[in-house]
């Protein structure tokens, strides 16, 4: 039997989301909140892997109370249990403090129940720095294999697991010890339609809710805003790309117009 | 074993919520399925919810409720091409609690309903679609969703599932909707200075207004025109019955720029932006289109039973009335383990006696006069225009003299009496 966890976050939909043009922040309000799609790839890949070989799909994310609504959604995709932590301590946490406090939470978890498998998404949409994953795995000491977009084999009994991981000219193959951590990839799998039971699981499930108090041997230095060293100096929205030149005439003069700016442009040829 | 409730609601819109939360709070152990990703998310209203139909259900809900403007003043506008007759009534009792009415963005509003009722214990799914009712043997018994694994039993289903209920056809309770038995709202939200909408319509904070327009609105087909005040938007719109834009030729989204655009309403919505643009089937054959209502193991309610009053644009409160008359009507089913035809008909004796039934019995030939006879809203409402200029124009002429020209502008003898009669008419099919 297989644990798999899956750990997962509530983002603002950044495809939709406004900024603020004063502070170059994100107007959190302006958008709904979703479950961070590359983890829904996540959960996707357990509750696949849990059908192939047997098992059981915990999920764990952080976030405050609103979150509960992510998790149900990955009840709703097949999940069996979930954990979430929620405190003000962690509020204001960066990726290395975040990392830090789900580490904390895992390994109560493993306490209940060894874990085998961690899967993360690549990254968040809002945060966009894919740290978080890699940031477990060096903590509990376990191979984080990033960009994974491939489940080749996951043997308990042999205790290891080979993977994709996708390069920018092509794939590796890695075979690695288990437990270990991956972070997925959009193409891993298709984001299943959830079946109606799943859906009215969903909706009547609460799940387990930790604070800071409830974890063991949890040094508060290093929770939330305290344990984060990242600082934001300066935010700013890229140029906006100027406006393209557009050629009128007839059909010989566009494409002779088009030739010689492009002919000027010497570097294309280089 | 796919599980069974005691009650499963289609449609999680005012009257299936309604429905929903009363049987929740009962403890009857009720699904409520939404086919869209949150409740509000799919259905559009112009924007006015009545406080006491609500209020049956949810004491002092406007304390909570995320409600736009209490309404203190309703506007009604006579519109010509450049020109209107208009009628208001401004009360400041109806800013004051207990209230009478208020703008909402149903967006918001439904999701909040909603959660009432899980608060209360129904269990809410949405993103599923109920495809048809599952039937046994002439009983309907659950719904057959669009995802997998997707039948779902229970001893009675309520079907809340808006104006074309697809549900109810497939069980033959009523026919497609003829044109005529159906208006096209399009609507657009448009976003504008809290200050600058509280200047225009001379509001205090916390103060709403509703404009209904009849008239040149629609270029002369049934149907009004309106505009509301959110708080920091404006939500203006035009429904008509779907028969005149076919007699007419016009395409919806070209009548709401021409009202957008006309002379007498462009100043109100000057320097708004469009955030939304909504559009949506209102069911307005009134008394004659209710269809069957009840049937063995099955209610329907709010719009799927053609619940809406047009004359006084009352629809979500009838819609909520409707569902929590279903919903009195299946606690008694259950307590007696009965959910036969002839039991759920109460619901049908229960909302023919209630001010549903009532109103919409009154105005049973009322859209329907209007609409056979075009006259009113192309003839009427410009001769009313041309003779409130015609009055007021101060020109040297005796009023004895005006009033000689308004009543030669009557046209000829036949012309009055044809008008005559008109009136009596509309009067008639309105008293």
């Amino acid at each position: 039997m297989l644990h798999i966890v899956a750990c997962i976050k509530q983002v603002p939909d950044t495809k939709i989301i406004k900024m603020n043009p004063k502070t170059n922040t994100m107007d959190r309000a302006s958008a709904p909140a979703i479950l961070n799609p590359y983890d829904a790839h996540a959960v996707e890949e357990a509750v696949r892997l849990k059908k192939e070989y047997g098992g059981i799909v915990s999920v764990l994310t952080m976030g405050p109370p609103p979150a509960v609504k992510a998790i149900k959604k990955c009840i709703e995709l097949g999940a069996d249990e979930g954990y979430m932590i929620s405190d003000r301590a962690f509020a204001g946490a960066d990726t290395l403090a975040t990392s830090y406090a789900l580490t904390k939470a895992l390994e109560k978890i493993a306490k209940q129940r060894p874990i085998d498998l961690i899967i993360c998404g690549k990254m968040t949409i809002d945060g966009d720095t894919g740290q978080v994953g890699p940031g477990i795995a060096r903590r509990l000491n376990i191979p984080p294999l990033t960009g994974v977009n491939k489940v080749v084999e996951v043997n308990k009994e042999k205790g290891y697991a080979i993977v994709h991981r996708k390069l920018e000219d092509g794939y590796e193959v890695v075979k690695s010890q288990l437990p270990c951590l991956f972070t997925v990839e959009k193409d891993i799998n298709d984001i299943s339609f959830a079946p109606l039971p799943n859906m009215i699981k969903a909706a009547r499930y609460q799940p387990t809710i930790w604070t800071a108090d409830d974890l063991e041997n949890v040094d508060r230095k290093q929770l939330g805003l305290k344990g984060s060293p990242t600082i934001v100096s300066k935010v700013w929205a890229p140029p906006k790309p100027e406006g393209g030149k557009i050629l009128t005439g007839t059909k010989e003069e566009q494409v002779n117009e088009l030739l010689s700016i492009v002919l000027q442009k010497k570097e294309l040829f280089s | 074993m796919p599980e069974k409730f005691d009650c499963i609601v289609v449609g999680a819109g005012p009257a299936g919520t309604a429905c929903a939360y009363e049987l929740a709070k009962a403890g009857v152990n009720v699904l409520l399925l939404e086919r869209g990703e949150y409740p509000g998310a799919k259905n559009v209203m112009g924007g006015v919810l009545y406080r006491k139909m609500m209020e049956d259900i949810i004491p002092e809900f406007y304390k909570e409720a995320p409600l736009e403007r209490p309404i203190v003043e309703q506007r009604f506008m006579m519109m010509d091409k450049e020109s209107a007759v208009t009628f208001s009534y401004k009360g400041l009792e109806w800013g004051r609690e207990p209230y009478n009415n208020f703008t909402v963005l149903r967006a918001k509003f439904d999701q909040w309903f909603a959660e009432k009722a899980v608060e209360q214990g129904a269990l809410l799914v949405c993103e599923t679609v109920a495809v048809e009712c599952i039937v046994e043997n002439g009983r309907v018994v659950g719904v057959r969703t669009d995802r997998p694994d997707g039948d779902i039993y229970a001893d009675v289903v309520v079907l809340a599932d808006g104006v074309n209920s697809l549900l109810a056809k497939q069980l033959g309770f009523h026919r497609e909707w003829r044109p005529d038995e159906v208006a096209l709202a399009t609507m657009e939200i448009l976003k504008l200075d809290k200050s600058i909408i509280e200047d225009r319509f001379n509001l205090e904070p916390n103060q709403g207004c509703t404009i209904e327009i009849f008239g040149d609105a629609t270029k002369g087909i049934v149907g009004t025109g309106f505009l509301y005040t959110n708080k920091d938007t404006l939500s203006i719109g035009v429904g008509t019955l779907l028969s005149g834009l076919i007699k007419h030729k016009i395409k919806p989204y070209e009548l709401l720029e021409y009202v957008k655009n006309h002379p007498m309403i462009r100043p109100y919505i000057q320097g708004s932006e469009p955030v939304e643009y909504l559009a949506h089937l209102i069911p307005e054959g009134g008394y004659h289109s209710i269809p069957k209502v009840a049937g063995n193991g099955v209610l329907v309610v709010g719009d799927a039973a053609q619940l809406v009053n047009a004359i006084h644009r009352e629809g979500s409160n009838m819609a909520m009335t409707s569902g929590r008359l279903a919903a009195e009507t299946i606690i008694m089913a259950k307590e007696q383990n009965d959910f036969s035809e002839s039991m759920l008909d109460q619901y049908r004796m229960k909302l023919m006696e209630s001010f549903i039934g009532q109103d919409l019995k009154k105005y049973k030939d009322a859209t329907h006069h209007f609409e056979r006879f075009p006259q009113y809203f192309e003839q009427y409402i410009p001769m009313m225009n041309r003779a409130a200029s015609q009055m007021f124009t101060v020109d040297g002429l005796s009023k004895w003299e005006k009033q000689k020209k308004i009543w030669r502008d009557l046209g000829s003898t036949k012309q009055k009496f044809k008008l005559a009669r008109d009136m009596m008419k509309a009067w008639k099919v309105m008293k």
